[in-house]
Formats: C-alpha cells, structure tokens, sequence
C-alpha cells in the first residue's frame, strides 16, 4: 500500500559525498548508521570529515534502532514547487536520537494526521523506498 | 576579557543612504540587478554630498556580488577596499561594521555597504528546493548535507524556520496570536508610507484566515518577495562632520555566531540550549560590551524580520525581554509605534515594507537617528538594526545620533 505524507520520488534527489555515502548505503538497506569518532565517541551528524569535540578524522559507523521522540516539526501545507502539490500536506519532523550526543534525524511522520503530531512524541524508524538503490529515513507515531 | 579600548566605538559615521523604488519579485525588469546597484550607491553618495570621486571602499555581504563591474562601470578612481561577510542574509547590519573595520584600519575613507536583489529568474522561497524539471526556475542543486532535510520537504526558509518556531511555542508558550502582533503591528507602520509594498491595515482575523504556509507558519508570517536596491556609506567621524546631514555614529558593530550555530536551518542540529533562538546571542553580548550600554538604551530596533517568530527571538536574545517571554512582551503593546516601550520595525520591515536582504532596516537606523524618519520615534538616541537570524555570519550595529 502507497505511504501517505511522502513527497513524490522525482523531486527526492540524493547527492552524496564521500562522508555521507556510507549513511546512504545503509539506508538502501533500512539499517541506519551513525558516524562516531573513534578517539573520544562523540557522534557526528550530518556526517562530516572532522569531530566537532576532538577534531579526529577516523569515525566507525555504528547502527543505530532509530526509535526517538519528536524534537519540532511542521506541517509543510503550501507548494512552493508545483512538482509536490499533490502530496501535500507533509509533516516533516526532526527527531533526536537518544544516545547520540544529540543527533537529529528529518524525516516525515507518515500515515497519521497533522493534529496527532506533537513535539515530544515517540516514534520509530521506517524507510521510505523512492526508487530502487535509494530509500530515506521516515518515521511513525508509536 | 573587556574590548572598550581598541574597538570602533564611534569613531565612523554613517553619512549616506540611497535606495531603488522597491518591487514585487520580477517586476525590477528590464534593470539588471548591477545597474540598481549604481542607482543606489550613486543616490547614497548624494546623500551624504558625496560623490564617486570619494568613494574608495565596498562592503558587502550575503555573496554580494563582483564589485569590479560596477567600479568599472561608475569610474570609480581608487579602490582601497573591497570585502564581504560570508553566509546568507545574516550580514546586512555587520557589512556597515565591515566598512568601519575598513576606515579605522585606514585602509580605506568612504566605503559604500550595498544590497541588490532581483528575484525573477529565482525564488527565495523555494531556494532549497531540488532542481525538478528541466527549463523549472524555482530549483537549486541539492547539496550532501541538503540531502538530510530536503527529501522531507524542507524546500524553503520558511518551512525550516517553522521548526524553530514550532519547539519555541512548546518550551514558552508562545502562541500565534504572539507571530500576528508582530505582523499586524509592522503592517500598521507599513501603512504610513510611500516607499512600502504593503499599505493596507492587516486585522487579527485576517491574519487567522491566511493560508497555512507551513506550520505554525501562515502567509503573513512570511516577509515578501522583492527586487531592488538600497546602499549606505560610512566614512569616518572626522570626515561625517563636515558632510550634508547630522553624523550618524557607528557604536557598535558585531558578527558571527557559535560555530555549533553553524548553517542553522539547513542542518537543525544546533545544541538544545539555544537551537530556539535567533543565534544572535553571542552577537549582541559582544555589541553591548563594545557600546558601553544596554538593551534600556535603545529607542527603536530594526530587527531583521524574515518570518515573524525570528523578531520575538531576537527580542530575547538582545535582553529587551528574558529568554521565552518574548511573546507576553509583544502582547503587552511594546513594540508598537509610537507608544510602545521600544518601537520595532518602524518603516515596515521585511514583512510589510520591502524584503532587501535587511539593508532597509540600516537605512530607517539613520532616518530615525537623523529625524526624518516617516513613523519617527521622538528623540530617538540609540537605533539597533539587525541581520537575519540564519547561518553564521549573524550580525548587528548599534547607531547613535
Ligand atoms: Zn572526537
């Protein structure tokens, strides 16, 4: 069954570089995995070629369940491109992931209504399929 | 550490303000957005009785543009000086600091600051959009780091600062009827005059049945679309007191942000102590510390107003209310001209005058100072203005007449 509160495939593009590109092969695989430093364990994200706490460059890539609470959000109700109308509203969370020196994943909370959405809520990982090879991080109400 | 000593507390003056009409988006053709550029250093110049033959410096921010052309094209005989603020639109107040750090090094006399925008060919609104079609005009190439917001819909600034918003109304309180005192009361102010785009009194029902935009967001939460061009020039203030008008003094000049600020909106990790503020506050305890005064001492703020939740945190992290009590304060009528305890916005803003990137708000800085401002704040001593709350650079002046 189709996912309500997605934005349609043509407008998601992926661009990685060569720090991100290990997130994004895991997610084609609906594991998400988070950059850690490997001199002093801070998380780093999005990922990136140094550690904001130490400085180090090397990290190791330690997955994660995904499972956080809503930090903010909005209800995205207005088309600023045509190419979303359709698929609008959206609600587009950004979410803190405990244990992780406060990394925030985006992503949108799906199949519910804009009103159930609340700051604080709980919620759990899932992947949105936009095309063979590629998927993205969205997240359910719990 | 103290910075009274060897700071550039008043020791530069703002002498000259000149601005293009202000357009809707697109409607500025077929000028070129270099050619408003000129018009306004050229009427800024004038101003101050002032012509190019004096100007030797260009201060820029917000990717400015190449100044060669222009310097070529207006024969300008001397450049000295020519620099620009990294980041968004945080740096239009910080760009007449930039000037003055030219001045007082003596690297340069009479430096222009100067914004021009032209919005047909882009928008702003959709400027983290993805590319869409071939032959679309709304789109910008996504980046890495853009990739970890933008499948979510997060096309625009609005819809990223909506976030912001949405986690202040959860830690304070603060409701839409808080965002709506900030819109209605620029518009009342907007109204007054000649020069803005929006003249017509905005109500409270109004505002409630605009169009959500993105939650909390609605339509008049959001400033406009526009082209045109407004500059400003800083000599120093041995030079400012023999020129046209009253010298308008630098005070206090601030820039930059926490590195953990960093590209705010467009990353949204910032820490949790202040992921719920404009970012401008490590500015403005620099500011206050270089000025020698308070938040008490000033008389009318420009405050950089892109989406109007962003003026009720600027409103806390400048001290003029305590962190979360922005929105009672707005409430209570103290932003409102001329009664309120401090007037904000008074030519219209972002919102309801022009949106040029924040230079407007410099430019009614000076009026007001200077006593010619149309919704004019009586004995005004001390203006604010700001730059937009975006990623680091943020930036203030504070002016005094
Ligand atoms: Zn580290």
């Amino acid at each position: 069954m189709a996912l309500r509160g997605v934005l349609p495939p043509e407008v998601i593009q992926l661009t990685p570089n060569v720090f991100t590109q290990p997130f994004w092969d895991a997610a084609a695989e609906h594991r998400l995995v988070l950059p850690r430093c490997t001199a002093c364990s801070a998380y780093r994200f999005p990922p990136a070629p140094f550690c904001w706490r130490c400085r180090a460059q090397e990290v190791e890539w330690v997955q994660h369940q995904g499972n956080g609470a809503i930090y903010s959000y909005t209800v995205v109700r207005h088309a600023v491109i045509p190419d979303v109308r359709d698929a609008l509203p959206v609600i587009a969370a950004v979410v803190e992931l405990p244990g992780t020196d406060g990394c925030r994943i985006v992503g949108n909370v799906v199949d519910c209504e804009p009103e159930d959405v609340k700051v604080d809520a709980p919620v759990m990982l899932d992947w949105y399929d936009v095309r063979a090879g590629t998927a993205v991080p969205i997240f359910r109400l719990i | 550490m103290t910075v009274t000593e060897n700071t550039l507390k008043d020791k530069t003056a703002v002498v000259g303000i000149g601005a293009t009409p202000y357009y809707r988006r697109g409607q500025s053709l077929p000028q070129t957005p270099l050619e408003m550029a000129g018009k306004a250093v050229i009427a800024a110049l004038d101003d101050a009785g002032l012509t190019v033959d004096d100007l030797d410096g260009f201060a820029l921010y917000s990717m400015g543009f190449d100044t060669s052309l222009l310097a070529q094209w207006l024969g300008v005989p001397d450049v000295k000086f020519t620099a620009m603020l990294t980041g968004g639109g945080g740096g239009a107040a910080g760009s007449v600091g930039l000037a003055s750090a030219g001045i007082v090094s003596g690297m340069a006399d009479v430096v222009v600051s100067v914004m021009t925008l032209q919005q047909a060919a882009s928008r702003f609104g959709a400027s983290f959009a993805p590319r869409g079609k071939p032959g679309a005009t709304y789109s910008a190439p996504p980046s890495p780091e853009g990739n970890f917001i933008q499948p979510a819909g997060l096309h625009g600034p609005g819809q990223m600062f909506a976030v912001l918003a949405m986690r202040h109304m959860h830690l304070y309180g603060t409701t839409r009827e808080h965002f709506a005192e900030v819109a209605i009361s620029t518009r009342a102010n907007a109204v007054r005059r000649p020069t803005a785009l929006m003249r017509e009194p905005l109500t409270l029902d109004q505002y409630f049945d605009a169009r959500m935009i993105s939650d909390p967001l609605c339509l008049f939460d959001f400033c406009l679309e526009c082209d045109g061009a407004v500059a400003v020039v800083t000599t120093s203030a041995e030079r400012a007191r023999d020129l046209r008008h009253p010298p308008v003094y630098v005070v206090a000049s601030a820039h930059g942000g926490h590195g953990r600020w960093g590209q705010a909106i467009t990353w949204l990790g910032m820490p949790d102590e202040y992921f719920a503020s404009s970012g401008h506050r490590p500015i403005a305890q620099r500011l206050w510390e270089m000025a020698g005064v308070g938040p008490e001492s000033v008389d009318v703020a420009l405050l950089y107003d892109h989406f109007s939740p962003m003026v009720l945190m600027q409103l806390e992290d400048y001290g003029f209310a305590p962190v979360g009590e922005s929105g009672p304060f707005v409430a209570d009528g103290n932003i409102r001209w001329p009664n309120g305890s401090l007037p904000v916005n008074t030519h219209g803003g972002n919102l309801s005058e022009a949106y040029i990137i924040g230079m407007t708000h410099v430019k009614e800085a000076v009026e007001q100072l200077r006593g010619t401002a149309v919704n004019q704040v009586d004995g005004a001593q001390f203006a604010l203005a700001t730059g937009g709350p975006a990623s680091i650079p943020t930036s203030a002046l504070l002016l005094r007449r």
